[in-house]
């Protein structure tokens, strides 16, 4: 029998149309959704001799996202990372910074670059007018500079100038009671390396005025040996070293000083020693290197502080860095500002961050600031300790204290002819 | 410049045994480099650019072989036995490809592999540092001799660096497989044609060279940090020994060697701001006076 076609609509139409219907009436849904999402763009260093500090941001940061986004998000709207490598070139980051914005749609930036991309990234903060987040950059004059200051950038990170103030004044202590007048300095020959030294022995020297500077040495930087600049010191035979040398090149640095005896023969200052990424990895750590904190999850001693610590651990199987502390509050911050200005139009965030003080694990006092006159990040954890070989690493931090440091911080800027 | 310093340490026998045992050590290390280096282009005509790599693949391969036995000895023969296999497969799958090809593409294809090993040193070990740890038995306070500090672990890198100098020198020079290496070096043509198979040559040299920088990196893994990139600071430093030394030659290279160490050790206490600018000035003054360099023969 042959079947005829019922007169009508048939099934296979009816589906078509169904289907139609229903992508009609979804259409507007995802399109709302996409706009309920917020992009931030990040650019960071994933590959190189300092992936380990970029990826230990990109963690950081993620841990936080995810809180925030199962709390509701920034004003209702979800947080969508775009993290991208720079390789830890200022050229790279200023491009990744641009597309981020212009091409990905990032109402947004965390700039996670060292200081030397951080700078490039704020040109661009500057030309787009996006509000950027400096999450890594300590160099001073980033935020102590008129020059740079542009009201939609903000710098959530420790400072040089407030680790040399610090250090510099622990340093005098000890010295002073210890009797330790010839100093000696050892530290990688290129900006980082020659401002923190030289701002540092500028505090000591004030603070401890019949100290003297009898030895210096400026090793390359990531230098494989050590070795000449190690008996180099012997041979001056100072009562104390100082050294900003970090990652890698410390470690280095400390396994062949070891095997010189060397840090029986001296006190050792190295402010770069408490960050776990040195701390775990030296097998011979010498007992009592003084050292500034880093990120140490006992310092401050918080149940808070512990507690995102481990925390971290937990999910990444390895302790945050320096670089990871700055960037948890970065978001913190901003989920604040956002709150406060109920907003999450770059403009209204950024009023609502100037000034802003927050809860937060890593506050000298539990809190931190964003100061509202340069746009930098005050009141977080700073001081130095003496290092044990294994956990806690540093017992006992001496913490730094900020009305000082905002004395001499003021001194300094005026000395610049920052204000 | 502070030439009161150096005179002084060079008036004082403690600071001359210090600042000479430790020119000494960056000596050795450098020259169990530079000596593969060389001898892979005396024999093969090749500028290995990848050197480095098996420097950083010995550091890592001893580091591991001595977290998984515990033992010092054991992990130097695994940095060098290690790098002498990736060596000889490295030779004979893609460096005996580019033998006829123009220099350039044999420092693409180095190169090529300098990225690819630096890859896969981050894929298996990690892209962060590593640190191997001084082994217990070498934990001592150093040695004083004259009043001058010299580590024990020192004395025995310079010790294991000394006799692979002997033996390589005395093993060219006498044996009859060196003298089949230093006819090849002059004619390989000829070697090839009296029944000599080249290519097991070629792959042996390569060989030899790679496990001598391992070696030096296994040396240097319990003193220096291991980082994916930590052969390349390294292969610039030899090069500058080769170049000094004359390409080629092995006792150039022992010398060139012993002057970049002296050179550094000295020129820190009197020149702390230009001790990296010493060595290429000295580099720059043999090359004027004898392009060749010091023990490199004219190139007929």
């Amino acid at each position: 029998m042959k079947r005829t076609r019922q007169p009508g609509i048939s099934r296979r139409a009816t589906l078509a149309l169904m289907g139609a219907g229903a992508v009609t009436i979804a259409a507007p849904w995802v399109a709302r959704a996409q706009a309920k999402t917020i992009k931030i763009g990040m650019p960071t260093i994933l590959s190189g001799r300092v992936a380990q500090l970029g990826t230990s941001s990109r963690n950081a940061v993620l841990l936080e996202v995810e809180k925030v986004n199962a709390a509701g998000g920034l004003a209702g709207r979800q947080i969508e990372m775009v993290i991208r490598d720079s390789k830890g070139q200022p050229q790279e980051a200023a491009r990744i910074a641009r597309e981020l914005v212009n091409t990905d749609g990032c109402e947004m930036l965390f700039d996670g670059e060292a200081s030397s991309g951080s700078f490039a990234v704020h040109e661009v903060a500057r030309d787009l007018g996006v509000l950027c987040i400096h999450t890594c950059s300590e160099a001073s004059s980033l935020t102590a500079d008129p020059k740079q200051h542009i009201p939609n950038a903000f710098r959530c990170v420790r400072q040089g100038i407030h680790d040399s103030i610090v250090g510099g004044s622990y340093a005098a202590a000890i010295a002073k009671t210890k009797g330790l007048k010839k100093w000696a300095t050892c530290s990688p020959d290129y900006a980082y390396g020659r401002d923190t030294t030289g701002e540092f022995s500028l505090y000591l020297k004030r603070f401890a005025p019949d100290v003297e500077i009898i030895s210096e040495s400026w090793p390359k930087l990531f230098q494989p040996d050590y070795t000449e600049v190690v008996t180099k010191i012997l041979q001056a035979k100072p009562q104390a070293l100082y050294t900003c040398l970090w990652g890698g090149d410390l470690t280095s640095y400390i396994d062949q000083a070891n095997i010189y005896a060397l840090f029986t023969q001296m006190e050792v200052f190295a402010v770069n020693m408490a960050d776990y990424t040195a701390l775990t990895v030296v097998k011979n750590l010498p007992k009592g290197i003084h050292s500034g904190n880093r990120y140490i999850k006992t310092f401050p001693k918080t149940p808070e502080n512990a507690a995102w610590g481990d925390a971290y651990r937990a999910k990444y199987n390895e302790y945050p860095t320096n670089w990871s502390w700055q960037n948890a509050t970065a978001v913190m911050l901003l989920t604040e500002a956002v709150k406060k200005a109920n907003s999450t139009d770059g403009k209204k965030v950024a009023e609502a961050l100037r000034g802003l003080t927050i809860k937060c694990p890593f506050g000298a006092d539990g809190t931190v600031t964003m100061r509202g006159e340069d746009n930098t990040l005050v009141g977080y954890a700073i001081g130095w300790g003496t290092t044990i070989p294994q956990e806690p690493y540093v017992p006992e931090v001496k913490a730094g204290d900020w009305k000082t440091i905002f004395e001499l911080e003021a001194e300094w800027k005026k000395s610049k002819g920052y204000t | 410049m502070d030439i009161d310093a150096l005179a002084g340490c060079l008036a004082s026998p403690a600071c001359l045994v210090t600042q000479t045992t430790s020119g000494l050590i960056i000596g050795m290390l450098l020259f169990l480099v530079a000596v593969g280096l060389t001898l892979i282009f005396g024999v093969l005509k090749v500028v290995n650019f990848s050197h480095g790599a098996f420097y950083m693949f010995g550091a890592y391969f001893a580091m591991t072989a001595y977290q998984l036995t515990d033992s010092f000895t054991l992990a130097m023969l695994c940095g060098a036995a290690g790098t002498a296999i990736l060596g000889l497969i490295f030779e004979r799958v893609f460096m005996s490809r580019v033998y006829g090809a123009d220099v350039l593409m044999q420092l693409l294809v180095c190169y090529a592999f300098v990225l690819i090993f630096d890859d896969v040193v981050r894929m298996v070990w990690g892209p962060e540092f590593k640190s191997m740890g001084m082994p217990s038995a070498f934990q001592v306070p150093p040695l004083f001799i004259a009043g001058g500090v010299v580590p024990p672990y020192y004395l025995l890198l310079i010790g294991v660096a000394l006799a692979a100098a002997m033996v390589l020198g005395l093993g060219l020079a006498r044996t009859r497989i060196g003298k089949v290496i230093r006819a090849a070096a002059h004619n390989p043509g000829m070697v090839s044609a009296l029944g000599i198979n080249t290519g097991l040559l070629y792959g042996g040299v390569f060989a030899l060279g790679g496990m001598l920088a391992g070696l030096a990196g296994a040396l240097a893994a319990p003193v220096r940090s291991l980082t994916p990139g930590m052969g390349f600071s390294v292969l610039i430093e030899s090069f500058i020994v080769t170049v000094i030394g004359g390409m080629g030659s092995i006792l150039g290279a022992l010398i060139g060697a012993l002057l970049i160490g002296l050179i550094r050790s000295f020129g820190s206490l009197g020149f702390p701001l230009f001790t990296e600018g010493l060595m290429y000035l000295f580099m720059v003054i043999v090359l004027v006076s004898r392009p060749t360099g010091l023990f490199g023969k004219e190139v007929a």
